[in-house]
């Protein structure tokens, strides 16, 4: 696969503080590749010097077979961004901005202009000023969908808009995909990342910590099982790659524990062994990844992070074996 | 009333709009807003106050015998002079205290009442419009409380400074400049600052955007002073007494020391301000009275080009720096006919026009003045060179430039409109002086001449925006130092013609090398050197910005 964006140890710093710390990111064309981390993690920055409005320190960056700081203007015809904090001019109109946006990048395509506006429910006659946040980044969203791009680099593009409004957005993007264009999608939302992204790479204080596809991150994490068995199962805490054993229920003897990946075999045998009445596992979501990643940070709260944070997702690609 | 804040929390849950209640919180707010303006009011308030003071206490040697102050009686006794000044009666009186009273007022009343507006919309419409009104007034914060505090605010400025005035003026110790008279001097200001405060409650409850509120109630504050300057020139002064700005003038400070002009003024403001309190409560927070106009749906293809873009952000100041200064040229214009009469006398003014030289007093004064417009031209290059900046810090370029606009093509947008409209403001400077001009002396020939004048000027604005320019692409965030160039200019060009600065100050300045037409000769080797140092000084500039990074938020 071709790489539309390829980046490698990219180092920025804006005066003491270092935003990009030898940040990689690899991104094939046609993809659409999940860019994850909290607030700070250098998502942005990254993004920037993508678009060469900022200048690296060090390190190589490649967008579309550009250098993005040099061939800037040539690479932008070819790109569609969406900032994270949309401004607009306070005495433009919502369509003045989206026409304006489009065809300096280098003309748009009418009717999918209209279908969008129409789509996301916008109503371009209002002034920059008398928009919301959300309103905002739909004036952006369709400005960047609405011209031929073959790279959208959207910096959390959804965060001020609406559940119904999120969801004709994955639309979009998941029709964009088919129509073969490449999207870095920024976020920290991660169930949104979840059902679109083929790839993601997860940074964190301006470096990648992990990248690869869902299934390969979640190859790498723990399994959560739930399990209810005939005899007590407590002893499974002594298996190899068994972790965070809890019982939940003293009366049905209801377990929970996460597993590494490899280890999920031995594991089943084990409740099988013990007479297993009911049994559900999981893969980990993207919670539980980040949660992995940024653990320490969370030291505060113990060692809650792996034990509760699927609790928040329940029934994901719920699966028994 | 306000006292009931004193323990907000134990207060009973809302009662209706008519109660002490829609007051509640008032007083912190009003705490909370001269913390936030403990700067800004201070600054404002002894500008005012120190500008007057200085103003009387040149008196001393600017009129130091009584042959002089008559002579300056005379020079503004014209249908001109009055409408730059005040009511005639003035002119009975011809002591130090009157003719301050004459040349002053009118125009501190407007910068009053212009401090007074922004202090009124700061705290309401523009809290409003950024949301931050809706956080406060869901504590226990009654409905009217914002306006009160504002209003109270305003009032606050203004009485410090009727009572700055009335001690720091009675202090001077000059002659005819007497207590009784100070005090209602000081309180004609407070006056004119109340009546518009109020106005400006009302202009607020209409528009949902402050700029539209401060700049209607700006435009209230025009027409009263244009109303005042009509009816003051003319034989009959019905029209002064439709203006605020005409009464506090005719409570005559140290001639008649009349208050009740000024009760006239108390009245209209308490007037103005309930009808605000009662139109805020027929309108929806955050919302205005005149419902939103929704505008074009798509772009013209004009907007869509670099400069059609820029052109739309600039044309609000460009518009009103053109009208502006034409008017202002017309106003100078207009009284360039009686120049020689009002100037005889003023042994300052006179020795430095002779040192500019020309044929005439007329060529003189005209060259003179054409420094004061150029200053005021520069003014607007400077806010049109810097917009870029603007507009990088509030975020507004990162999208631009992530399409296929350069950055170059970008500010060069920006710069077009600048080097363009302030040539053109320019001219229009020069086109209403030389108007004018030719009406009140007779001499067609004035147009073509100082509207020339006023263009050779433009290469020293070019090379204004040049220096902006530099800062803004190796220097950003020192950008705002390009505000150093008009201060400078008007300094050294004006002052320091009168009060005789070493030429060497002159030259620093980029208007110091423009020849003084029309009094001197037209030199063109200064103006073809100016031009290049702005094209390099641009070129220079636009290199830093395509090397350096874009800030973002």
């Amino acid at each position: 696969m071709t790489k539309a964006i390829s980046v490698s140890g990219l180092r920025k710093t804006f005066g003491r503080t270092r935003a990009l710390d030898g940040l990689d990111l690899s991104v094939g064309t046609g993809e659409v590749h999940g860019f994850l981390g909290p607030n700070g993690a250098g998502k942005s920055t990254t993004i920037r010097v993508l678009l060469g409005l900022l200048r690296a320190d060090s390190g190589t960056a490649e967008v579309l077979g550009q250098d993005p700081w040099r061939d800037a203007v040539a690479l932008h015809r070819r790109i569609a961004y969406v900032p994270g904090d949309v401004e607009l001019w306070p005495g433009l109109t919502g369509g003045e901005a989206i026409d304006l946006l489009a065809r300096l990048r280098g003309g748009l395509d009418e009717r999918r202009r209209t279908e969008l506006v129409e789509r996301f429910d916008l109503d371009p006659t209002k002034k920059g000023r008398a928009y919301s946040k959300g309103n905002r980044q739909k004036v952006a969203i369709v400005a960047a969908l609405a011209s031929d791009a073959e790279l959208l680099l959207l910096d959390e593009p959804t965060a001020g808009l609406d559940p119904l409004m999120e969801v004709v957005f994955q639309d979009v993007i998941a029709e964009a995909k088919a129509a073969g264009r490449t999207v870095l999608l920024s976020s920290h939302i991660l169930a949104q990342v979840e059902k679109l992204a083929d790839r993601v790479s997860i940074v964190r204080q301006g470096r990648t910590v992990q990248s690869g596809t869902l299934g390969e991150l979640r190859h790498l994490t723990r399994t959560t099982v739930e399990a209810e068995t005939e005899r007590p199962a407590t002893d499974l805490a002594r298996l190899p790659g068994v972790h965070d054993l809890r019982t939940v229920d003293e009366a049905t003897g209801r377990i929970r524990f996460t597993v590494d990946g490899p280890q999920v075999g031995t594991a089943v045998r084990a409740l099988t062994d013990l007479g297993v009445r009911s049994l559900v596992s999981h893969p980990p979501t993207l919670e539980e990844l980040m949660l992995r990643h940024y653990g320490d940070e969370l030291a505060a709260n113990g060692h809650g992070a792996g034990a509760d944070g699927h609790t928040t997702a329940p029934g994901t690609d719920g699966e028994p074996r | 009333m306000t006292s009931a804040t004193a323990a907000p929390g134990t207060r009973a849950p809302a009662a209706p709009v008519t109660g002490g209640n829609a007051l509640a919180g008032t007083r912190t707010l009003i705490r909370f807003a001269l913390r936030r303006d403990r700067v800004r009011l201070p600054v404002w308030i002894l500008a005012l106050f120190l500008s007057t003071l200085m103003t009387a206490n040149s008196f001393r040697t600017l009129y130091s015998d009584p042959e002089d102050r008559a002579n300056a009686v005379r020079s503004v006794d014209s249908p001109a002079g009055l409408a730059m000044s005040g009511p005639r009666h003035y002119l009975t009186d011809d002591g130090f205290g009157s003719l301050l009273s004459h040349q002053m007022i009118g125009f501190t009343a407007v910068l009053v009442g212009l401090m007074s507006v922004l202090i009124v919309t700061r705290h309401t419409r523009a809290e409003e419009e950024t949301g931050r009104a809706e956080l406060v007034r869901s504590a226990v914060v009654g409905r009217h409380a914002h306006l009160a505090a504002a209003l109270a605010v305003a009032a606050l400025a203004d009485l410090a400074l009727a009572l700055l005035l009335a001690l720091g003026l009675t202090g001077l110790g000059l002659e005819g400049v007497d207590a009784s008279g100070s005090l209602v001097y000081g309180f004609a200001h407070a006056a004119a600052g109340l009546v518009f405060a109020a106005v400006a409650a009302v202009t607020v409850q209409f528009t949902a955007h402050t700029r539209g509120a401060s700049g209607t109630a700006l435009a209230v504050i025009g027409t009263a002073y244009a109303l005042r300057a009509a009816g003051d020139s003319g034989t009959s002064d019905t029209l002064s007494w439709l203006s605020p700005i005409g009464w506090v003038q005719r409570s005559y400070p140290y001639v008649d020391n009349r208050w009740w002009p000024l009760l006239l003024c108390l009245l209209c403001a308490v007037g103005c301000a309930a009808a605000g309190f009662r139109l805020s409560t027929r309108r929806d927070v955050g919302a205005g009275l005149r419902p939103q106009k929704p505008g074009s749906p798509t772009a013209s293809a004009a907007l869509t080009t670099p400069v059609g873009f820029a052109l739309r952000l600039h044309r609000g100041p460009l518009a009103g720096f053109g009208a502006g200064l034409f008017l202002m040229g017309a106003m100078y214009g207009s009284i360039l006919g009686d120049a020689e009469d009002m100037l005889a006398g003023i042994d300052e003014i006179e020795e430095a026009l002779e040192r500019i030289g020309g044929a005439s007093v007329v060529e003189s004064f005209a060259s003179m003045v054409m420094v004061v417009l150029t200053v005021v031209a520069s003014v607007y290059v400077v806010t049109a060179a810097l917009r870029p900046r603007s507009e990088e810090t509030a975020g507004r370029a990162e999208p631009l430039l992530a399409t296929g606009l350069s950055r170059s093509r970008w500010v060069g947008g920006h710069l077009a409109v600048a080097l363009g409209g302030g040539t053109l403001v320019l001219a229009l400077a020069g086109l209403g002086f030389g108007l004018a001009g030719a009406a009140s002396t007779g001499d067609a020939g004035l147009v073509p001449d100082l509207t020339g004048a006023a263009l050779a000027y433009a290469p020293a604005l070019w090379v204004t925006v040049g220096v902006a320019v530099v800062l803004f692409g190796w220097f950003p965030r020192a950008s705002r130092a390009a505000w150093a160039v008009p201060v400078y200019a008007f300094v050294v060009g004006y002052l320091g013609q009168i009060l005789q600065f070493p030429d060497w100050t002159n030259n620093l300045s980029p208007f110091g090398h423009i020849p003084r037409l029309p009094a001197a000769d037209m030199r063109w080797t200064p103006l073809a050197l100016l031009t290049l140092v702005a094209v390099a000084l641009l070129w220079l500039g636009l290199t830093g910005f395509r090397r350096r990074d874009l800030e973002t938020k």
